[in-house]
């Protein structure tokens, strides 16, 4: 556009003035053009900067250094009696085995304060992670073995390089003696890299090494059940009602205004209402993913109300007048033909909304969803925690450690939701008709 | 678990009952099927229903009432020693039942009174419970034989079915006004009784906001100032810099969309922008705590400002990045909603295409953003993860933005999690909060609502 310029013609108006004054509009568009890409380039920036640097945190906490230890699965210690008695097995001092086992490797090591420091390398769950072999495995008992234990996590951030050996030794958390050793255990082939189950696998925990997402995960699963078994129902019918039945008249109108407010009410005041209402007043137990489960419907029914009514309403009438016209009744033509054409966008819909039900947090933190949890939820009456809930006490723990899992566990909610979405796409991609 | 058991059976008993009224029916129009009014199915349901409906609005009230009946027969049962205490105490001492009953942990060591009081609730469960299972067993009995004995070839089973279904639907679309007069009641309630504590004057125009109040008389505390001005200010504070970073990237963002990109790179980058309004904001707080804090503190000070490391830019800065899709999705449906002759009338003047965007589409679209953008703050104030993880909270009455701030969120979340007393002004403050916080959220989206509708209106 710009050559109109550079080319003079004969034109009548054609003059110096004329001629800048079109360079300086030119110049207008083309930086009003610039405005536009460069706040679309800012906001994917930004999406890219909070992705890259939560993936840059996160994904060394997948693979976890672990100490691969000889251990002797001392009688004397763990069975004295040789009872096989089950209390017996399960109260006796399985962290004194990995230490010892520890202490062979470093026979040097001899006041009672280095050993002590030593000691500090394996996790405070080592002990479990051997009662629970011994409980799985009684036969172990006198036996030698080489397993792998959690190492405490400051050693495994040092391993990662989390850990800056270059700091000066007093404002570090690993003394230099301690670094030694493990550059020995390393040398001597005693530490292992490898896919970290425990995070997977475990509940939560004060030790960054051991916590894990298992109760999350489970207690997000048994919340989202909840809502999905009310919404669903709840949200089809009443877009049903409204979209297909409902009369023209003061309460439909109530109800449409009520849908479009509700659905813009923040979060945490359906928190307010499950403390108030479902606690308080129906003496519903704290922390249940029952409970969570009920105020994440309540707050997803709008959205999915919404999108199936838009779904209904992209359904053609000639659809309806044809069912009509062979004789069905209206509740006969809305369920053999309305709904089963309109499933697809509905489905698209209710993913939507359990994608944001299974990310939100504030009302869950209303009714008590924040417990430490270190078992798996095993009923929708139990105390339990879900992911975000999980991320957000994580986020709060000061360790280093604490900042990598909590990054991981984001990733691994990341990847739910991206699969939701995934299959809402492909839903709406595959039946999705125009007519 | 005795409710999935419950349910399991009705519905097996449901499903026996739909066989039962289909047979029947066909049994009874002598296997000549145009003789029905309806088709057997609906017979069956017909059936169904009468087995299934009224055990099942028994469970349902069962449940919802069974809790208070319980306690009430508990605390009756108490011993005088215990009665006597304030209510408060009673309260503490039904908890610890509950506890006991449930077999957790309590509080304290169980005295001979509590294990007695605990062993009665479980025995009146177990006695609600076994009624239940025998009230309801009855009930779908009764309504078995009733549908069976009423089936007749001339009975109208859809219209009846339908009738029923219709009530449901209608029910279920009720749910919505249940939630919203729910949220109202239950704010209204508890705010009331924080108000009878502190007047509504000093709440909404006290300049001082330090909630905590001495439980015990020996503790250490705050003298419990409940001025919320600080809190509003906070959240103001926070809310405007998110809008001073989603407003002008969004709407621009949406202008380019709508007017400028090709096809092809609006199919593509529109929805990488919605990914933004994917993201759980408990990641957004994440970010803010741990990148964005520290990297504008950072900055502040190599720039030579003291910038406190909660400081309210941070999280009004995230806050605003997870708006932009927000506010750019609604922008580019108003802005398609344009007439495209106002456009044309505009080039044929000789308009440039930015020129026609500045002086004839944004006018024209200026009511719609304008509620687009009230719709954008009332989501800001209502935010509570971001707030909550990356603004402080110490209460500052302050309009500097590298200051730490808090918001009205942050204090309802702070309040009341945890295990609370339902008496003290301290946790009834987050339901004044939460009032006032619904009030104006509520007062925004009508009035935004009003402004988008009025505005579609004009081009439809």
């Amino acid at each position: 556009m710009t050559d109109i310029i550079s080319t003079p013609r004969a034109a009548p108006y054609q003059s110096d003035d004329f001629a800048a004054r079109l360079r300086k509009r030119y110049a207008a568009e083309r930086r009003f053009k610039m405005y536009g890409i460069a706040a679309i380039a800012i906001a994917l920036g930004m999406l890219a900067v909070l992705l890259a640097s939560i993936v840059s945190q996160g994904y060394t906490a997948f693979a976890q250094h672990d100490l691969s230890l000889e251990i002797y699965f001392d009688p004397a210690e763990i069975d004295p009696q040789g009872t096989r008695d089950e209390a017996t097995l399960s109260g006796a001092n399985y962290a004194a085995l990995a230490r010892q086992s520890l202490q062979a490797a470093f026979p040097e090591v001899e006041s009672r304060t280095e050993r002590r420091r030593l000691n500090a390398i394996v996790s405070n769950g080592a002990g479990f992670e051997l009662r629970q072999m011994v409980m799985d495995n009684p036969d172990l008992i006198g036996t030698r073995q080489t397993v792998r234990l959690a190492l405490a996590s400051d050693y495994d951030q040092l391993l990662k390089g989390n850990i800056d050996r270059d700091v000066p030794e007093a404002n570090r958390k690993v003394s230099d003696q301690q670094i030694q050793w493990i550059d020995k255990l390393v040398s001597n082939g005693n530490i292992v890299n490898g896919w970290n189950w425990r995070l997977f696998m475990n509940g939560d925990s004060r030790d960054p090494e051991l916590a894990g997402l298992k109760a999350g995960i489970v207690g997000s699963l048994l919340t989202l059940a909840v809502t999905l078994g009310l919404a669903i129902p709840i949200g089809i019918s009443a877009a049903v009602y409204l979209e297909e039945f409902a009369p023209k008249n003061k309460l439909t109108d109530l109800i449409e205004v009520n849908i479009n407010n509700l659905a813009a009410v923040p979060s945490i005041v359906f928190g307010l209402l499950g403390l108030a209402v479902f606690l308080n007043a129906f003496n519903m137990p704290r922390s249940a993913p029952v409970v969570g489960g009920i105020v994440l419907a309540l707050m997803t029914l709008p959205t999915i109300i919404i999108a199936s009514r838009a779904a209904l309403k992209a359904v053609p009438p000639s659809i309806r007048e044809a069912a009509l016209g062979v004789g069905a009744s209206p509740l006969q033509v809305v369920t053999h033909h309305v709904l089963p054409l309109a499933m697809p966008g509905i489905m698209t819909g209710i993913i939507i909304g359990m994608a944001h039900a299974l990310g939100e947090t504030a009302p869950l933190l209303m009714i008590g969803m924040i417990a430490f949890i270190v078992d798996t939820p095993g009923g929708f009456g139990d105390a339990a925690t879900v992911l975000p809930v999980q991320i957000f006490m994580w986020a709060d723990s000061p360790e280093r450690g604490f900042v990598e899992r909590t990054s991981a566990a984001i990733m691994v909610l990341l990847a739910f939701l991206i699969a939701m979405n995934a299959i809402a796409v492909v839903l709406r991609k595959r039946f999705e008709r125009r007519w | 678990m005795p409710v999935t058991t419950f349910l399991l059976v009705l519905l097996l008993l449901s499903f026996a009952g739909f066989q039962l009224g289909r047979t029947t029916a066909v049994s009874s129009a002598g296997g000549r099927l145009s003789r029905l009014h309806s088709v057997p199915s609906y017979y069956g349901l017909y059936v169904a229903m009468w087995v299934g409906l009224p055990a099942l609005i028994l469970f349902a009230l069962w449940t919802g009432l069974e809790g208070i009946v319980v306690n009430n027969m508990v605390r009756a049962s108490l011993p005088a020693s215990i009665t006597s205490l304030s209510a408060q105490e009673i309260n503490l001492i039904m908890v610890d039942i509950h506890n006991l009953a449930y077999g957790n942990i309590t509080s304290r060591v169980p005295e001979p009174a509590l294990t007695a009081a605990a062993d009665y609730y479980n025995h009146l469960r177990g006695i609600g419970n076994g009624a239940l299972a025998v009230v309801m067993l009855a009930l779908a009995c009764a309504g078995l034989f009733f549908a069976k004995g009423r089936i007749h070839p001339k009975l109208r089973a859809r219209n009846q079915v339908e009738q029923v279904v219709n009530v449901i639907l209608i029910l279920c679309s009720l749910v919505a006004i249940l939630t919203t007069v729910g949220i109202v009641l239950s704010l209204l309630f508890e705010a009331i009784r924080f108000f009878t504590k502190v007047p509504p004057a000093e709440f909404l125009l006290g300049l001082h906001w330090s909630p905590q109040t001495a439980i015990r008389a020996d503790q250490v505390a705050s003298d419990g100032a409940f001025g919320a001005v600080p809190l509003f200010t906070g959240t103001l504070l926070i809310a405007a810099i998110a809008m001073a970073v989603a407003v002008p990237l969004g709407l621009m963002s949406a202008i380019y969309m709508s007017e400028y990109a090709p096809s092809k790179v609006r199919g593509t980058v529109k929805p990488i922008l919605e990914i933004l309004a994917g993201i759980p904001t408990v990641v957004y707080g994440f970010f803010a705590a741990l990148t964005m804090a520290p990297f504008v503190r950072d900055v502040g000070q190599s720039l030579g400002f003291g910038v406190s490391s909660e400081s309210a830019l941070a999280a009004g800065v995230v806050m605003g990045i997870m708006i932009i899709p927000f506010v750019s999705s609604l922008s580019d449906d108003i802005i398609n909603a344009v007439p495209q002759s106002l456009r044309d009338g505009s080039y044929g003047l000789g308009a440039t295409k930015s020129e026609t965007i500045r002086n004839v589409v944004l006018p024209a679209a200026l009511p719609g953003i304008v509620g687009a953008v009230l719709l954008a703050v009332s989501r800001a104030i209502g935010e509570t993860m971001i707030v909550v993880m990356a603004a402080g909270l110490a209460a500052n009455l302050t309009g500097n933005p590298l200051d730490a701030v808090s918001t009205v969120t942050v204090q309802i979340a702070t309040l009341l999690v945890g295990d609370q007393e339902f008496d003290s002004a301290k946790t009834l403050s987050a339901f004044g909060l939460g009032l006032v916080l619904f009030t104006v959220t509520l007062t925004l989206n009508i009035i935004a609502l009003r402004v988008v509708r009025k505005y579609r209106e004009k081009y439809d």
